[in-house]
């Protein structure tokens, strides 16, 4: 039995300690409404566009510009992590428990497909139709899913190649010549090339640029695993004799962007492959030894400019956006010239709009827009398919393998098969 | 206050009774009743939190995952998988074959063998070193506060934050490589990814250790060491004899507690490695398992946390059965025990 | 196993200093406190020195991020000046109170029920015992990355979504087992038979709890504190999913530090984070041991 002090005692602290806990309460939390995907195609009203970390600060400018503009149609900015795979689950998570609140999603390339097959993203077609006209093609085969375009194309990437032409005077427009140049780094001491090889989302972006480069495909025209064939092998094949000879350093299969660019600008590379970013830091780097001693190329393919592997986002609408009119005609301002060069110039993004690439304001600031042109001009995207995860994976883990010489290319492309079949064939 | 007074139950009881019964032991139904009290709420706390989520992940691990309609070309809702998801982990079936490499069923087996082989490594070398530091920190020696504040620092700096720190040093150029000369591929060769994962989960979480036994040995009194002393005890008698035994509670906790969660480690692996090392999968925990699986099929996932869930159960049985972690008698049952 | 007559006192007698005897003080040889000195210094090194690399990262500047020296080279401040610029949207210092917040409330509440949990498994009998203790040491067995997604939508469907209460409820509940468990292993070895005789002598329950068995459980009671509080600071899993930009604690802020460019690692703003993050923390545990465990202990116990 406890004395009354003693319950007092324990009244009061776990009194506070309710306080505390009601407090916190009261706090701002959002309440997300769930619903069920309503047409609402005519309905307008403010929305929410979701996107990952806004590196550059050129989302906030862009909403400001449009809410001046539509003052009964607000958009506020849903900010998530800077992490492609945090992205990914936030947006799932938010789908799968219907959230009316996520209206505009910025979609990863790779993600659109998955989504569109889970029924989560509005067709747009009919009153949600876009202008796809004057938008590169490559980047709508990526907002594209079993013939409809589920997304509207925002920003692009595509790879370059960076070369030291101090040291070489023309780039290589082919695999094998790049090779051939490797004489030059073994002279100067430095390694030859680089590209992403760790065991994450680069590795797939490489490895299918190796393989699409020598003609080969990961999934063919109708989706299923095409990737056991002779031109496939000869592509992995390439990067595991660059391996082997010394070509590529051992430590780039440790690589992701940052190391390959650190590399890179401390003059310990001739060639490397890498995305548009480097540019400006190359050159503006205080610690960069190759500020007036880089170009730029596109990446060599077999007999010619290779398959860059397509990056970049697009952005779609929530099928449980109660506000679709609006969401459409905001996808439509993200498309618009103004927009696509604003992207640009503040914040180094490669638009999606043809004619852009040779306007003279734009190639005044990015000096790489033209070779980056024809870099996506030229790309392949990675499998469009909705069982992305599982194939990226496939993907990933035998090159891995391959590259680091515990299996046989031969091997690693027949396992790469099954485990794509396996991946594509059923739900698990 | 008089002087200490010995347990009543002292006295050798030969005919086997049961010891005289304590004023204020009480009756079952009063310790029943009280208990209510106190333990409800922690209970009512872990249905909610824990419960509820892990009743319905293995309600949902029985259902099949989406499949692909291939007319609409849309996930429709796959129906009742019976024990397929299990078989699935367990039996290396994808469909009607073995699991090929590249799909995250081929690596169930291996992904455990290193989620065991990193608990019992991290653990063993946690415990010992832990003891070392709870020792030293125990003694009286000047700026001792200090030095306790400083093993905080790997157990407070927030583990994202510790994982990108190793990431970086560990990098083949990072500060590591360049103090030992050599160029190791330390996120990437087989063994070396190991040992990096091992080296910056020992050093995040010792403290941890070195913090309950630390706990454990304040309660031991300076007494028991000097009578020790007189009696001739070398310092390691009196570590083995003395200090062991009577720390044993705090250790016991504390070893159990970082079983469970090194089997459970997810983050450090996951940002050193992505899991990858050797040929692809020299890192890959259960965890990152769940994860990756997560973001293919959460059913399966389901089937596969419940999976994890049950070895990590049996591994704990195993711990409190035979290492005699002294986890449910209370006091008096225990005494009762010690007199037999 | 030692026979329970023969358990040493554990507690001395009041009013009696342990080493007051001439006869029976421990002699401090120089050597033992050679020998205890070098051992702590291994021991702060082996834990500050990847901290120092931290520090010293922090202050570089971010185009010699991979620079290897071992001492500072490049030194700015721009690193500490972006972790705390609202302009990039990094909210770091409202999520430091963030994480305060939540790790008090989590701390507080955690100890309060945990205490009695605890007590209640080491001094009481009931039916079903095992069971409940079992329980409660598996909650600890289930992967925690598969409970965000069912807690996500729990979460959702009652409205908490980015409110504090979903932060700290699930925080509490990771740190309730290892709070009962331990408090309950120390509990079974206190001295309740002193607290009995107390209470016989005429103390009332809760005069003979605090007297007696409180300054011992002391050093317990504070270690579990801080093993909550760092363990609610630490957790990331569930905060990431659950919290909103205005709750976010310091895990998920950091989390989202980018860099000028996509691709782009800011490493150093990342351990300029790390660093800002754990200074208060190891400050205000060392305040708190002094204060709280030298108020708890009344005299003659090691603290």
């Amino acid at each position: 039995m406890k004395t009354t002090r003693a319950k007092v005692r324990l009244a009061s602290v776990a009194g506070l300690a309710a306080v505390g806990l009601v407090l916190t309460g009261c706090s701002a939390g959002g309440a997300a409404n769930t619903g069920e995907a309503k047409s609402g195609q005519d309905s307008r009203g403010p929305i929410t566009y979701v996107q990952g970390k806004d590196n550059s600060n050129v989302v906030r400018p862009l909403i400001e510009k449009w809410n001046k503009a539509h003052p009964d149609e607000k958009v506020t900015f849903k900010e998530q992590s800077d992490q492609a795979d945090q992205q990914h689950d936030d947006l799932v998570q938010h789908f799968q428990a219907k959230d009316e609140n996520y209206d505009v999603v910025d979609v990863d390339v790779v993600w659109t497909a998955e989504f569109a097959a889970k029924g989560w993203l509005t067709p747009l077609t009919g009153d949600m139709a876009i202008d796809t006209s004057k938008l590169l093609p490559a980047t709508v085969k990526t907002a594209t899913y079993n013939d409809t375009l589920y997304a509207a194309p925002q920003t692009s990437d595509g790879a370059l190649l960076y070369y030291r032409k101090d040291l070489v005077k023309t780039p290589p427009t082919t695999w094998d010549e790049m090779m051939q140049d490797c004489s030059i780094a073994k002279d100067a001491g430095i390694g030859c090339y680089a590209g992403q090889f760790a065991k994450y989302e680069g590795l797939t972006v490489n490895a299918s640029e190796a393989i699409n480069g020598s003609g080969g495909s990961i999934l063919g025209k109708d989706g299923s695993p095409d990737v056991d064939t002779a031109d496939a092998k000869a592509g992995l094949q390439n990067l595991v004799d660059a391996f082997k000879d010394g070509n590529i350093p051992a430590e780039a299969i440790t690589y992701q962007e940052e190391q390959g660019r650190t590399a890179f600008e401390d003059g310990k590379l001739l060639f490397l492959r890498n995305w548009p970013y480097v540019y400006n830091l190359a050159k503006t780097d205080g610690s960069s030894k190759v500020k007036d001693t880089f170009g730029i190329a596109p990446i060599p393919g077999k007999d010619g400019t290779g398959a860059s592997t397509l990056g970049g986002h697009n952005a779609a609408i929530s099928v449980y956006s109660k506000h679709k009119a609006t969401a459409h005609d905001f996808l439509e301002f993200l498309e618009s010239d103004e927009t696509q060069k604003f992207f640009a110039t503040q914040g180094s993004l490669a638009p999606v709009v043809g004619d852009l690439y040779t306007d003279s304001e734009l190639t005044a600031k990015l000096p790489y827009l033209p070779t980056l042109l024809k870099s996506i001009e030229s790309a392949e995207p990675r499998p469009v398919t909705p069982f992305y995860p599982a194939v990226t994976k496939a993907i990933q883990d035998n090159s891995y393998a391959a590259l680091k010489g515990s299996k046989s290319v031969d091997e690693a492309v027949k396992d790469m098969q099954a485990a794509l079949t396996t991946a594509t064939n059923s739900g698990n | 206050m008089s002087a200490a007074t010995e347990i009543p139950a002292a006295v050798p009881d030969p005919a086997g009774m049961e010891p005289p019964k304590r004023r204020t032991g009480g009756l079952n139904a009063e310790h029943g009743r009280w208990a209510v009290y106190l333990i409800g709420p922690t209970i009512a706390l872990l249905a909610i939190v824990i419960g509820y989520p892990v009743v319905s992940a293995v309600v949902q691990s029985f259902q099949l995952d989406q499949g692909l309609d291939k007319a609409t070309g849309l996930f429709v809702q796959g129906g009742f998988a019976g024990v397929t998801n299990y078989v699935h982990w367990l039996g290396q079936q994808c469909g009607t074959t073995t699991c090929p490499p590249g799909s995250l069923g081929a690596q169930f087996w291996v992904s455990m063998g290193n989620t065991f082989f990193f608990t019992v490594v991290t653990v063993a070398l946690e415990t010992v070193i832990g003891v070392w530091m709870a020792i030293i920190m125990n003694r009286d020696f000047r700026g001792r506060a200090l030095v306790r504040a400083a093993i905080l620092v790997p157990w407070a700096i927030p583990t994202a934050v510790t994982a990108k720190l190793w990431y970086f040093i560990f990098d083949a150029n990072g500060v590591l490589n360049h103090v030992i000369g050599q160029q190791v591929l330390w996120t990437s060769s087989e063994w070396a990814s190991r040992w990096a994962v091992i080296i910056a989960d020992t050093w995040k979480t010792t403290p941890f250790m070195a913090l309950l036994i630390l706990a454990g040995l304040q309660l031991i009194p300076e007494e028991v060491y000097e009578a020790g002393k007189m009696d001739g005890a070398s310092t390691v008698q009196r570590f083995w004899n003395i200090t062991l035994p009577l720390i044993k509670p705090a250790l016991m906790v504390a070893v159990l507690f970082r079983v469970l969660d090194a089997l459970r480690m997810y983050d450090l692996p996951a940002i050193l490695t992505g899991g990858g090392g050797g040929s692809g999968n020299a890192t890959t925990t259960l965890s990152i398992l769940v994860v990756d699986q997560i973001r293919q099929g959460f059913n399966s996932a389901s089937a596969l946390s419940t999976i994890t869930f049950l070895v990590i159960f049996a591994v704990a049985f195993v711990f409190v059965r035979f290492l005699g972690a002294n986890v449910v008698q209370t006091q008096a049952a225990q005494q009762k025990g010690e007199l037999k | 196993m030692t026979l329970a007559a023969d358990r040493p006192r554990s507690v001395p007698i009041r009013g009696e200093r342990a080493d007051a005897r001439p006869d029976v003080r421990v002699k401090r040889h120089t050597g033992q406190k050679l020998r205890t000195g070098v051992q702590a210094v291994v021991i702060a090194v082996w834990c500050l020195l990847p901290f120092y690399w931290m520090v010293v990262t922090s202050f570089r500047d971010v185009g010699f991020t991979f620079d290897a020296t071992p001492w500072p080279t490049h030194v700015t401040l721009d690193n500490y000046t972006t972790a705390f610029s609202t302009a990039l949207g990094n909210h770091l210092g409202r999520a430091l109170l963030n994480s305060l917040l939540i790790g008090g409330v989590v701390t507080l509440i955690a100890l309060l029920v945990g205490t009695s949990a605890a007590y209640a498994l080491a001094r009481l009998e009931f039916r079903g015992k095992s069971l409940i203790a079992g329980a409660i040491l598996a909650a600890s067995m289930f992967p925690g990355v598969a409970l965000i997604s069912p807690l996500f939508q729990l979460f959702t469907d009652i409205g908490w979504m980015g409110t504090y209460q979903a932060l700290i409820l699930p925080s509490i509940s990771f740190v309730l087992p290892l709070t009962v468990y331990t408090l309950a292993s120390f509990f079974r070895e206190m001295p309740w038979d002193l607290e009995e005789a107390a209470r016989i002598d005429g103390c009332t329950r809760v005069q003979a709890f605090r007297r007696i068995i409180l300054p011992l459980a002391a050093p317990a009671v504070f270690t579990t504190a801080i093993l909550a509080f760092i363990s609610s600071w630490n957790e990331y899993l569930i905060s990431s999913q659950l919290s909103s930009d205005a709750t976010q604690p310091v895990t998920v802020a950091i989390a989202s530090f980018a860099g000028s460019q996509p691709h782009q690692e800011p490493y150093t703003a990342v351990m300029a984070a790390g660093t800002i993050v754990t200074i208060p923390l190891v400050i205000l545990v060392l305040v708190f041991q002094r204060r709280i465990v030298a108020g708890l202990t009344a005299g003659g116990v090691k603290g």
